[in-house]
């Protein structure tokens, strides 16, 4: 394998499998917090200290970027099945906005989180 | 001989009984549902951000008002069903790339299975109970 020129493309192949196994575990996150919902008050308010400290934002921040790069690069690969987007420059092109596109929708929600004041 | 001893038998040659499975033996069925729940869960992305912002500032009681109104509900249930689906076809193809040893293969792929259904009954209970008032 060593006689291939790493590439952007195939890095970002490898990040969609591992964003995808992170999301497969953070959906523990998502039973936890609807579970604790319909429990009660105690068990809700225990969701929201982890999810309110250090690691538990920094846990969904992480979750927020694995979600909204997947979904990008998700969307990459559909054009693709649907036999767009092949050549050497547009490969790139999408490549390039599912990585910078990512980033930038992970930051604007949690502007939002903040200025909506939902965050403290 | 009466007709219901007869051993069935198919029209159809050993060959083009496999034909277009290819290796899952199933067919496409599976590439095929990976992408509706792709679909699925792009169009639910906003509706669902939107939620779970709606309920950032507030206590059980009142996360309990917001996931318990009907089109949000419907909303999260859309959102598990094809995210769970989602999850599963993937992690079963990430075990079936990786994973060469044939026993460890069939445990691995089992307790996804077993994951996914938990995943999906456990978040699909609370949403009807949060909506039931029970």
């Amino acid at each position: 394998m060593q006689v291939y020129r790493w590439t952007l493309t195939m890095a970002l192949s490898i990040v969609h499998r591992a964003t995808g196994i992170a999301l497969y575990a953070g959906t523990l996150l998502l039973v936890w917090w609807l579970v604790a919902a319909a429990s009660g008050h105690a068990a809700y308010a225990t969701v929201q200290a982890f999810t309110g400290s250090i690691i538990g934002r920094l846990i969904v921040f992480g979750y927020t970027w694995a979600l909204m790069h997947h979904m990008l690069s998700g969307l990459r690969h559909l054009v693709w099945d649907l036999g767009y987007g092949f050549k050497a420059n547009e490969r790139e092109a999408l490549t390039w906005g599912a990585l910078i596109g990512g980033i930038v929708l992970t930051v604007l929600i949690w502007i939002i989180a903040y200025a909506i004041g939902g965050v403290r | 001989m009466s007709a219901a001893d007869t051993p069935k038998r198919s029209m159809r040659t050993p060959l083009g009984r496999v034909r277009n499975l290819g290796a899952a033996h199933s067919g496409t069925s599976d590439f095929w549902r990976q992408r509706i729940t792709a679909v699925a869960m792009t169009l639910l992305m906003l509706p669902v951000i939107v939620v779970v912002m709606m309920t950032l500032g507030s206590n059980q009681a009142g996360a309990k008002v917001i996931l318990g109104s009907l089109p949000i509900a419907v909303i999260m249930l859309l959102f598990i069903v094809a995210s769970v689906w989602h999850m599963k076809i993937g992690m079963q193809v990430v075990i079936e790339d990786y994973i060469h040893n044939e026993k460890l293969k069939l445990i691995s792929v089992m307790l996804n299975n077993f994951f996914s259904i938990a995943v999906a009954l456990a978040s699909t209970y609370a949403i009807v109970k949060l909506s039931s008032g029970v």
